[in-house]
């Protein structure tokens, strides 16, 4: 195993990293650099996770987070009012109250994990701690899986319903009967 | 079980994918001399002069560019091949031969979204900005089945490490019998390093589309970056579904080197036969398509593994 100090050293680097770049992506006048400061926040953080030995979780942290990232920077330009997001602008409107707001409740949460009387350590970590997550999520918390599953989706495809202009009457036409769709870009798979 | 190679091995990555890569520029540029009648001995050596000459070209700036992002989004893409290197067992041994190998890897080529994207938003130009959001509807397109066709080899091997991935293939090749992955997992090299049919987001009728405002090393490590996500592509094709360094005769090694070279003249060749991939068009393909097939292929593995 590493020697402590390294543990330690990678901790802090890695704390300290996370919490600046975050802070950052309210100093930032550009939402791609503000995007990019809250994903290397996110990885830093996963690097935190990695020193509790959680390699799986931490990789997915980072995989998710990236995927997270560009999605949002599609969204982005979507719907900002500023076309592109090109102008500079800033991410937090009412400044004082949203800054205030902000580092108060991190130095709360922080004094909160300072303060409070962690117990001492039952049992011992498991040689593979993958496996143990996947049996967790599979088989005690299974239902509770499937349940957060399905209402997921059920938001997704509803909310895609409910924000997308054209359905398939406009696509097919009153009785779906239409033999091509009507698409202002025709797509890939020939109807 | 494999073992890791010594520490000294870091060393040799970039070397190897980097050798890759020049290989795989100098085939491309072969390739299009000959279909355009120009002298094919010259195309041989083309990346390496090309890169020559970009090291020393003059940088080239366009007032308002975020060079942050730009350089950021470069480091990102020429380390995401190299990250994704560290788990590619060589003959039996890997750098890191990681119990979360296979994840690993599929990190290191999502890296890839951002990159892309911040070199293309970074130039302040609306070319590279189309290239930049080219890349990532692509990417949201050819993302998921490359993550079942994994999912697929995960199934089947029990597990994420890839030498337990290549000790499961013993008996049968996994890209044998799971030719739907397989495919998915090579149309998923093409368009994460955005190469062939998959070029659009670098294409001539976008001006070059991300690279058109950078010159000098920035071009070169752009350009460096996708031909080698490719030859990591190739070179981690062959644990995934060719039974990594088995053979008859040759030592394990070899064998992965050959099969990495088959699969990168495959990669290369189908990018020249290919016809170029209108997103548009590929996002409806891989959702209607793509996804319903690889799900169907990680569902047949699942039944055959239980």
């Amino acid at each position: 195993m590493t020697a402590g100090w390294v543990t330690a050293t990678l901790f802090w680097v890695c704390a300290l990293g996370s919490v600046a770049t975050g802070f950052a992506v309210f100093r930032v006048s550009s939402m791609a650099r503000a995007t990019m400061a809250l994903l290397v926040s996110f990885a830093l953080a996963a690097g935190a996770v990695v020193l509790l030995q959680l390699g799986y979780l931490a990789v997915v942290v980072v995989l998710m987070m990236i995927m997270e990232m560009a999605v949002m920077a599609v969204f982005m330009l979507m719907y900002m009012m500023n076309p592109a997001g090109l102008m500079p602008m800033q991410m937090y409107h009412n400044k004082s109250v949203a800054m205030s707001a902000s580092v108060g409740t991190f130095v709360v949460l922080a004094a909160g994990i300072l303060a409070a009387p962690w117990p001492a350590r039952a049992g011992s970590p498991p040689t593979d701690p993958t496996l143990e997550l996947g049996l967790a999520l599979m088989g005690s918390k299974m239902l509770v899986m499937v349940m957060i599953g399905i209402a997921m989706f059920a938001t997704i495809v509803g909310s895609v319903v409910l924000a997308t202009d054209r359905g398939r009457y406009d696509r097919l036409g009153d009785d779906l009967d239409a033999p091509r769709t009507d698409d202002p870009v025709p797509g890939g798979v020939g109807r | 079980m494999a073992e890791q190679l010594p520490g000294v091995a870091l060393l040799a990555v970039p070397v190897v994918v980097g050798a890759l890569a020049v290989l795989a520029g100098s085939a491309d540029a072969v390739l299009s001399a000959r279909a355009a009648g120009r002298p094919v001995r010259a195309a041989v050596t083309a990346p390496l002069r090309e890169g020559a000459r970009l090291l020393v070209q003059q940088p080239r700036r366009v007032p308002g560019a975020d060079l942050l992002l730009v350089r950021a989004g470069l480091l990102t893409l020429v380390a995401a091949a190299g990250l994704a290197a560290l788990v590619v067992p060589v003959g039996g041994r890997a750098v890191s031969d990681s119990s979360i190998g296979l994840v690993w890897f599929n990190a290191a080529d999502v890296a890839v979204w951002v990159a892309f994207w911040s070199i293309g938003w970074g130039s302040n130009s609306s070319w590279g900005l189309v290239g930049g959001y080219r890349f990532l509807a692509q990417a949201l397109a050819y993302e998921l089945p490359h993550m079942f066709a994994l999912v697929a080899v995960a199934t089947a091997a029990g597990s994420l490490r890839l030498s337990d991935v290549v000790a499961a293939q013993q008996g049968l090749w996994f890209g044998v019998w799971m030719p739907v992955a397989f495919a998915a997992y090579l149309l998923a090299v093409l368009g994460l390093s955005a190469w062939g049919p998959f070029g659009r987001p670098v294409g001539p009728e976008v001006a070059g589309g991300l690279g058109v405002e950078l010159a000098g090393v920035d071009r070169g490590l752009l350009h460096a970056g996708r031909g080698a996500l490719l030859a990591v592509g190739a070179a981690m094709a062959v644990p995934l579904f060719l039974g990594g360094g088995a053979g008859p005769w040759l030592p394990p090694a070899l064998w992965w080197l050959v099969k990495t070279l088959v699969v990168l003249g495959v990669l290369v060749g189908l990018g020249r036969l290919g016809p170029a991939v209108r997103v548009e068009r590929f996002t409806e393909q891989a959702w209607l398509w793509w996804v319903p097939a690889t799900l169907l292929q990680a569902l047949v593995v699942a039944v055959v593994v239980l």
